[in-house]
Parts: structure tokens; C-alpha cells; sequence
């Protein structure tokens, strides 16, 4: 699922250039891989678990101050479950950058170190991916539900094995009835 | 997912919890202190539960518990097609509704390669500061409720209904407007909009100056509001604030200006900042912003370029018919291609500015008719962290003032 | 006992409680105290604050000057003890029926609900998410409002459509046992 980049369409302006350079320098021994997107705005960092809280850290040196999300996306096929980080930036320099960590977990038992202590911001984001995908954030302070339901039952609502109902093609009469 | 009925026993149980101030015994440092719960019904825009534990008057510790409109829009659209999950993007926010449908669009558009004419770019900037000013006013009724100032409300649900109805002039609905499609808009201005929208204006510029005085500078407004919950800049940073409650702390940021979408970045435009942090400064940072959004209006007026208002990748799969129609009316039927739009494979992020703050929208296409994962942030969202640190150390009466001026929407929020 | 008998004077045998109970009731049926009553629950349609959802931003706009609702005699109010109408506006989670169910619980009688939108009705946009419920699941709806969102003249026809059932088939009859009830415990 990655995205289809090629060095021609990529709009690269000499701020992202310089920022892509920094930030290979200075994370080249955590991450797998570093890819600016088409817009050239959002800049995907790949990186393996076990990582995630050093590049954090680093990140959040270099001025990422904060998360905007925190989420993940099943990949049943594939047997395991990607989070998404969305970083950003208020400095006058880094603010028209997103950068989005992803981390592949294995699905049966999805656990990764939080990062409350590095951005607290990813608090609530951490606590609705733990509800929908049953990701554990392992030292997350107050890991309960957000927006569900206190007896709600079930697997994961949004992992792809939660099937909600669909109108076939055709299918007037709405199928609850 | 069978729907679950309520039994009797769990309603009784959750009616004893629910309604009742009790004694949780917790002693902290020798002080008693109660558990209060407040909500999830009081006026205000929607709904939510504040879990207030407080010392005498003073709040101690305060946990949102939100979840009470979440409709499960992420997961709905992974089983709708792209084109229909725009009315569903509409739905969290009912205030400001095109900001919203601009960011989803923008990110299938980055999917798809499409381009937008410049008319289109236009016609989605002025909208967007028209559902601005409505958001914003909507957001000050509601602080006036909360302070027990019913002219407050009044007047800023009567002056909102002035942009709703220069809205519907433009696109015929008064809130829901699913206006903006991948490609285009679906209808051009029509040929009186553009004075009826200067007169309409001209007629908030005048309002605004009556609220300086019976809003602003209103004695019990700015001693209910200053020094109300003031957010440092820093923490503001660090908590990740965003919009009015980010700009009122000192924090100029603005995805209008920072990554400037559709035609911001050919308009010249400040961002009020305030310095306080306090409730009273992000009232008056939504005033000033109404100011801004005027003179966003007036110049997008000014430059609005003629010509197409969908991109031609899309009006060239039009049949005879749709040709018809647009070329006579200027409004866009979509062809039936749409319906089944598949995007490639890819992902694709985009944020807009919307009422409350910076929106984000992630999209993860597998190539299928449906998006394979959408992930969508609002403002609101990420502002709940707020009522978590702002609060404690306030007096109850002080919670409706910050929750007022914090702007926050619960469904928008939950999703 | 007798002492203040004269000739001429009405003796009053039996339980003088359930006498009054009696009269009210017979009362409360006929013609002038039943239409004083359902003339005053007609024009004081008071609806509880309970913004179930988005739906919540037209009745908002509803009460507010230009449809100014408050001139046929509704005017929301927070306590659910001193309102007698619910408006449903929108979804229903699951989360929020409970509360919906438990503040019409704590309302006095007689009572009335209103589902308002295409979500109250059958779940309109969001029909196959697993969290939603609709509205007469939980309550007794007596007006419906179609729309997403409706208009605030929807909402202005809804109570006045509420106040032609209130005319036409009168106060709910458990709610006059209830008065009766509340009669027969004072006496």
C-alpha cells in the first residue's frame, strides 16, 4: 500500500529537501525508510516497533511538539495491523509539514510502547485506538474506553472482521426490517 | 450487529449513578472530596459528561467522558462509496459543514490527480467563509447560554440565519450543502448572489459593532470570562489546542496560511492572535476572525476568475443530457461513473482550517469502489484534552464559561 | 356529636376521601376541567435540553428569532422535571438512549416525545452503523419530523401537529390515573 511516488511528480521545494536531509541524518540508525508524498507535504517515516519511542524522541527535539492522530489500519490478509501517527508542528518552520510514523504490529496481540510521556497530546487518540483496533499502548496512564458504549461487546469495531450491514445492490426495503 | 434493547434494571442502576451527586469518600490530604457529574443533559450544543471531583467549590480533578454522539462515520465509510461519504462527513460538524467536505475532497483529489478550476477554488473559499461566520456566531450563542446571557444568544442565532440564508442562495440548502465534489462545485453563483452577499456583509460589519457593546465590553460577560481558564502558550503547544482556543493563547497558526488549500493563498488575510489565553480572549478571537472572514469574502469576490467549475476530467464523461444542463443552468449533474469511482491505490492526506480548528483526513485506497480506511480527525477531538487540564482549579460556576468558550461540538467530536 | 345538628341540615355518611376522589375524577372527565387542562398543556410544551445530536443546530435555530417557536407556547427548558416534551433530535446512540429513556422517566406526566430527522425515524444516513438506535425503540414517538436535517418551520408544524393531537384526542388516559392518584393520596 504505498504510495505511488516517482522523483518527477514529487513537487520537492529546497525546505523540504533541507528537512528530508535533516531528518535522515539524524534518524538513520531507527527508521526502515523515509518518503515525502506527492504534495511533498506529508513525509512517511517507516520505522519498527520496538523504535517507535527513540524516534519519538528525536522528533519531538528536531520541534514536532505534537500529534494530531493516533490510529491504525487493519491488514488482515497480511496478519498484522499498522498504526498511523500523525505528527506536527506549531514552529514557524515545520508547520506545513505532517509527519505520519507507521509501525507494523502483529495482529493477534498488537502492543507498542505509548507515547503519552513523549507528546501528551496522544492521550485521547491512544485511548480511541485502543477501543477500535485493540491496540495496547503499554504505560498509557488511563487506557479505558472513550466513545463506545461501557457494555459494548464484540470484537474491534474497526478492524476489517466487524461486519456491519450492507444493502445489496438492488435492495430496496432496508434489511432491518 | 443486533441493536441491543435497554433493559429495565440496567436503566434503574444507571439512573442511580447517573443523576446523583455521591459521596466517593476518596480522602485526598485530609480533604473530603465529591464526585459530581455533570451532563450529559444541560443546554448547550450536544451532548457530553463532565466528571468533576470537587474540593468545597473548587474542582480537583475533572475527566471528560465523551462517546455520546459517536456514529461510527470511520467505519460507515468503508462500506460506502467515495461520492457518498461526503454527506457523511457533513454530519459530525452541522456548523460548518464545507471546510469538512473540502478537506475529504482535497484528499480523494490528491488520490485521483484531479484538477480544480480556478472558478471552483473560488466558489469553495467563499462558501467555506460563509459557514465560517455561522460557526463562529453559532459558537457565541452558545457561550451566551452558558453565561445566562440570553441576548447573546438571540442575536448571534439571528445574525447566523443571514449567512445560512446567503448560503442557500448558492447552493439551495441551509446547512447540509454537499456542495463541494472531487473535481468541481456542483452549481455556479447565481447572478444576484454577489450583492445580496455584499449587502449581507455590510449588515454583519454594522452588527458587529453593536456587539463590541453588548457583548465585548458588557460587564458581566468580560468578569464571568477574563482570567477564565487561561491556556499558556506552551501547554497549548504541547496538548496539540487547535483553532480559535490555539490563536486566542499567542500560537499564530492557521492551516489557511500554513499550508494554504483552494485559493487562500492568493488572498491577503491576517490571523487574530490574542495574548491572554483566557475565555475571554478566544471569544474575541472568534469576533476578530469574522472580521477576517469578511474581508476573505470581499476580495474572493473581487478576483473570482470566470470559467469552468468542474475540472474537464470529469464534464468530459458527461452525457448529452448533463451537457444540456450545465451548459444552460450552470449546475453539474455527476455521471454515473462517479458512483463507482475508484481512486488508485495510494494514500493521501489532507487538513483544512474548518470553524473550530485544523481538520485532518487520512485516506488509504485499495483500489476498490470504497475507501479502505478513512481516518478523520476533527477539532473538536482535539480539544477534549482540554477539559482535562483547563479545568481544575476552578470553581464550578467557572466550568459552563470555559466549556462555553472552548466552542466545543460533541458531534463533532465523537464522530 | 349532634350538638351542631339542626333541623333541616345534610349528614355526610361514609369515607369523605374516597367521596372527593370520586367527584375529581367524574370532574376531570367532563367537559370544562378537561379542556382547561388539555388548554394548558396544549400552550406549555416545554422541551428538555437534550441535544441527542446534529439536528440539535436547527432546533437551536428554531427557537431563535427568525422562526421564533417560542411564540406557540414551547420554550426549552433545562430541568427535566419542569418539561413535559422530548425532542429527539437526530441520532441515537446507544450511549445517549439510556439517557434519553432515563430523563423521560424523570419527567412529570403527561409527557410527549418528538423524533426529529431521518435518524430518529430509521437511522437515516448512518442506518447500518452498529451503534445507533431508533428513536421509538426506547420511546413513545407521537410526532415524527422527515428531513436531514429538517427545517425549523418542520419543527414549528411538528409541536403544532402535537398540540392538534393534544385538542383531538386529549390528555393520555394513565396520565389522568396518574392525577388521580396524586388527588387520592392528598385528600
Amino acid at each position: 500500500m504505498q504510495p505511488t511516488q516517482s522523483s518527477s511528480v514529487i513537487s520537492k521545494d529546497s525546505d523540504l529537501e533541507m528537512l528530508l536531509h535533516i531528518l535522515e541524518n539524524k534518524l538513520q540508525n531507527i527508521i526502515i525508510r523515509l518518503y515525502p508524498d506527492k504534495s511533498g507535504r506529508a513525509i512517511y517515516i517507516e520505522v519498527s516497533p520496538d523504535k517507535i519511542k527513540d524516534l519519538a524522541l528525536k522528533l519531538l527535539e528536531l520541534g514536532f511538539e505534537h500529534v494530531k492522530s493516533v490510529t491504525g489500519v487493519d491488514y488482515p490478509s497480511e496478519n498484522s495491523i499498522e498504526v498511523l501517527i500523525h505528527v506536527g508542528s506549531y514552529l514557524r518552520t515545520l508547520r506545513k509539514y505532517i509527519v505520519i510514523i507507521k509501525t507494523r504490529l502483529d495482529r493477534n496481540n498488537p502492543r507498542i510502547s505509548t507515547l503519552t510521556d513523549v507528546w501528551p497530546s496522544s492521550e485521547f487518540h491512544e485511548r480511541e485506538a485502543w477501543e477500535m483496533f485493540g491496540i495496547y499502548f503499554e504505560g498509557h496512564p488511563d487506557l479505558r474506553r472513550l466513545l463506545l458504549p461501557e457494555d459494548f461487546e464484540g470484537v474491534w469495531p474497526l478492524r476489517k472482521d466487524f461486519h456491519i450491514r450492507t444493502r445489496k445492490p438492488g435492495e430496496v426495503e432496508p434489511p432491518w426490517k | 450487529m443486533e441493536v441491543e434493547k435497554v433493559s429495565e434494571e440496567t436503566l434503574k442502576e444507571i439512573s442511580r449513578e447517573m443523576f446523583v451527586v455521591r459521596d466517593t469518600g476518596v480522602k485526598e490530604e485530609g480533604e473530603r472530596l465529591l464526585e459530581l457529574q455533570i451532563g450529559p443533559a444541560h443546554p448547550g450544543s450536544g451532548h457530553m459528561r463532565i466528571l468533576a471531583w470537587v474540593d468545597g467549590d473548587i474542582v480537583v480533578r475533572c475527566d471528560p467522558d465523551i462517546g455520546f454522539v459517536h456514529r461510527t462515520i470511520e467505519k460507515l465509510s468503508e462500506n460506502r462509496a467515495y461520492i457518498k461519504t461526503i454527506p457523511l462527513v457533513e454530519r459530525p460538524s452541522l456548523l460548518d459543514t464545507t471546510p469538512m467536505t473540502i478537506g475529504y475532497v482535497n484528499a480523494v483529489e490528491k488520490l485521483m490527480g484531479l484538477e480544480v478550476p480556478p472558478r471552483a477554488r473560488y466558489l469553495r473559499t467563499i462558501l467555506a467563509e460563509i459557514t465560517r461566520i455561522a460557526s463562529h456566531f453559532y459558537g457565541i450563542g452558545i457561550l451566551s447560554i452558558f453565561l445566562g446571557h440570553s441576548t447573546g444568544y438571540m442575536w448571534a442565532f439571528g445574525d447566523r440565519e443571514i449567512m445560512i440564508e446567503l448560503a442557500t442562495m448558492l447552493t439551495g440548502a441551509r446547512i447540509t450543502y454537499a456542495y463541494v465534489i472531487p473535481g468541481g462545485v456542483r452549481r455556479d453563483m447565481p447572478q444576484n448572489f454577489p450583492d445580496q452577499l455584499e449587502k449581507g456583509l455590510r449588515y454583519i460589519e454594522r452588527r458587529l459593532k453593536e456587539w463590541e457593546k453588548i457583548f465585548l465590553m458588557n460587564p458581566v460577560v468580560e468578569r464571568r470570562l477574563r482570567d477564565i481558564g487561561i491556556l499558556k502558550p506552551e501547554i497549548a503547544r504541547i496538548y496539540g489546542v487547535t483553532g480559535p482556543n490555539l490563536r486566542a493563547s499567542g500560537v499564530d497558526f492557521d492551516v489557511r496560511m500554513a499550508e494554504p488549500y483552494e485559493a487562500y493563498d492568493e488572498i491577503d488575510f491576517m490571523i487574530p492572535v490574542a495574548e491572554e489565553g483566557d475565555a475571554y480572549a478566544r471569544g474575541l478571537v472568534r469576533f476578530k476572525e469574522i472580521e477576517q472572514s469578511i474581508s476573505i469574502i470581499r476580495q474572493a469576490l473581487k478576483k473570482i476568475p470566470d470559467g469552468e467549475i468542474i475540472s474537464p476530467q470529469i464534464s468530459r464523461l458527461f452525457n448529452p443530457l448533463m451537457k444540456k444542463i450545465y451548459s444552460e443552468s450552470r449546475r453539474v449533474k455527476l455521471p454515473s461513473l462517479m458512483a463507482t469511482l475508484k481512486p488508485p491505490k495510494g494514500e493521501a492526506v489532507a487538513r483544512v482550517e474548518a470553524g473550530r480548528g485544523e481538520a485532518l483526513f487520512h485516506i488509504v485506497s485499495d483500489g476498490s469502489p470504497n475507501p479502505y480506511r478513512f481516518r478523520f480527525v476533527t477539532p473538536s477531538f482535539r480539544n477534549v484534552i482540554l477539559f482535562k487540564y483547563l479545568i481544575p482549579g476552578h470553581r464550578i460556576a467557572d466550568i459552563p464559561a470555559i466549556y462555553g468558550s472552548l466552542d466545543y461540538f460533541p458531534p463533532e467530536a465523537d464522530r | 356529636m349532634e350538638r351542631g345538628l339542626e333541623r333541616g341540615s345534610v349528614v355526610f355518611v361514609g369515607q369523605i376521601d374516597v367521596f372527593v376522589k370520586k367527584v375529581i375524577s367524574s370532574l376531570i372527565e367532563r367537559r370544562p376541567v378537561k379542556d382547561i387542562i388539555e388548554w394548558g398543556v396544549m400552550y406549555s410544551l416545554w422541551p428538555v435540553h437534550l441535544m441527542t445530536s446534529c439536528c440539535g443546530v436547527e432546533l437551536a435555530a428554531g427557537y431563535a428569532p427568525r422562526y421564533d417557536i417560542e411564540r406557540y407556547g414551547s420554550l426549552p427548558f433545562v430541568s427535566p422535571r419542569q418539561t413535559n416534551l422530548i425532542i429527539i433530535e437526530g441520532t441515537l446512540t446507544r450511549k445517549m438512549a439510556r439517557v434519553a429513556r432515563i430523563t423521560w422517566e424523570q419527567m412529570a406526566d403527561p409527557k410527549f416525545v418528538i423524533a426529529m430527522g431521518a435518524c430518529a425515524i430509521d437511522g437515516g444516513l448512518f442506518w447500518n452503523s452498529f451503534n445507533i438506535v431508533r428513536a421509538n425503540e426506547v420511546l413513545p414517538v407521537d410526532v415524527y419530523i422527515p428531513g436531514c436535517p429538517p427545517r425549523p418551520e418542520a419543527l414549528a408544524r411538528a409541536i403544532l401537529m402535537l398540540q392538534d393531537k393534544i385538542r383531538s384526542q386529549g390528555v393520555k388516559r394513565e396520565d389522568i390515573e396518574l392525577l388521580e392518584r396524586y388527588v387520592g393520596k392528598r385528600s
